[in-house]
């Protein structure tokens, strides 16, 4: 492999080691604090599950990696500008109903994703990809039937989570899509076809949206950047509370 | 010289010595059952004097994965094997098919409901709630029992209340 498509490579899987980091970390911020015992102890699994996912993919990037970083500074010493996460998996949690209707977008996206991967002809991907996916299964099942529940609900459960779709529904064009990268990654066997993505995902959270009676709205610019390492304000104040304790005890470990 | 190969690893262990050896090593989160009855262990093998033990982790973000690691590797010292590669494996991706039955009647003795049918691939994307097979509660034996809550206290379980005795148990999803 020519030092430019192992870099190539490196940065493909960054991206999907970044996002499962990112919205692991983001669940994790509830530990302790979510509406009930049983969601508080769900959401901590589901984190658990991300990030355990996210070191897999991290362990990768380290051994691709031309400069020999670790999987720990790859995860906790990179600068914002250097992570490849989408958006959507940074913005801020919210209320309860706001972090549920974000997990199921990123849910219903991630296990197309990786569904897609579990076809690569990178041994390591196509691994990894197919262990994550039979525990993304269980984390749709879970944020969709909360969906479902709570958009049939009250009209608080309803109203809260129709205004979390509002808001977060501009981060979701950028999930499926594709750049020069993914474009190269798809024409080597590597990575996913994001429009056979796209069309999976638009199809099955129309039906999700639709059993929970709420409604996509109309979006004239989808937000995108985070890819490619342009994030939104609220990443900075999400990485200081994630890096401190690398940034002031170098070399730190458990 | 054939004399000399047969006898050349004569102090090797049987494989099925090992295997014995390793029924005594606990899953460090459910500690009444051992890494060979959930399957952890995929494989032992003698590569001319090192033994090569092949692990996979259940979970992608099981912690009690390193542990494990740990735990073979210091029960086949205390039996005199210090010459031990161990392989962490993640295809194929780990199944509750692959728990023993021997695991299975553990499991229930320690009051967990064991996996019930067999675990389908990724297959399709479902919307709703998992699809929950009727549990029997591991005390009583009673089929009259609910579902709490989809993650227990740990992802491969979910919680459920006994309607019978009332008790609440955990549940070892099938996965
Ligand atoms: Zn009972």
């Amino acid at each position: 492999m020519s030092a430019q498509s192992q870099k190539n490579l490196q940065q493909y899987v960054l991206r999907l080691a970044d996002n499962a980091l990112i919205i692991g970390q983001r669940l994790s911020e509830w530990c302790g604090h979510a509406p009930a015992l049983e969601e508080d102890i769900a959401t901590a699994n589901t984190a658990l599950d991300l990030i355990g996912q996210a070191r897999n993919w991290f362990a990768y990037a380290s051994e691709l990696d031309t400069d020999g970083r670790s999987e720990d500074q790859l995860a906790l010493l990179r600068d914002e500008r250097d992570y490849l996460n989408v958006l959507l998996v940074e913005q801020p949690n919210g209320d309860y109903g706001n972090t549920l209707m974000r997990q199921f977008i990123f849910d219903i996206w991630h296990f197309y994703l990786l569904e897609g991967l579990t076809r690569s002809a990178d041994a390591t991907i196509s691994a990894i990809a197919e262990k994550s996916i039979k525990e993304v299964n269980y984390h749709v099942s879970r944020s969709s039937d909360l969906i479902i529940r709570l958009g049939n609900g009250t009209e608080e459960s309803h109203g809260k989570l129709q205004e979390a779709l509002n808001n977060l529904w501009r981060y979701s064009g950028e999930l499926t899509l594709s750049d020069a990268l993914d474009d190269e990654m798809l024409a080597l066997g590597i990575g996913a076809d994001l429009s056979g993505v796209e069309r999976k995902f638009q199809a099955a959270i129309t039906r999700g949206f639709h059993e929970a009676s709420l409604v996509a709205p109309k979006i004239g610019y989808m937000q995108r950047g985070g890819k490619t390492g342009v994030h939104s304000e609220s990443m900075g104040r999400l990485l200081a509370e994630m890096q401190v304790m690398q940034r002031s005890h170098p070399n730190l470990t458990w | 010289m054939g004399k000399r190969l047969n006898t050349q690893y004569e102090k090797r262990p049987d494989i099925a010595q090992i295997w014995a050896w390793l029924e005594d090593v606990p899953d460090p989160e459910i500690p009444a059952v051992s890494v060979v009855d959930l399957g952890i262990i995929r494989d032992v093998v003698w590569n001319k004097d090192r033994l090569k033990v092949t692990l996979t982790p259940t979970y992608s973000g099981c912690p009690a994965t390193g542990v494990i690691t740990l735990d073979v590797q210091t029960a086949l010292l205390k039996h005199g094997l210090d010459s031990v590669d161990i392989i962490n494996q993640m295809t194929p991706p780990w199944t509750t098919d692959w728990i023993s039955h021997i695991g299975r009647e553990k499991l229930k003795a320690y009051g967990i409901a064991p996996p019930v049918g067999e675990a389908s691939c990724a297959g399709m994307l479902r919307l709703g709630a998992a699809d929950m097979p009727d549990i029997q509660c591991p005390r009583c034996d009673s089929l009259k029992t609910e579902l709490v809550s989809q993650f227990g206290s740990t992802p491969c379980k979910a919680s459920y209340r006994c309607k019978n005795c009332l008790e609440p148990f955990d549940y070892f999803k099938t996965y």
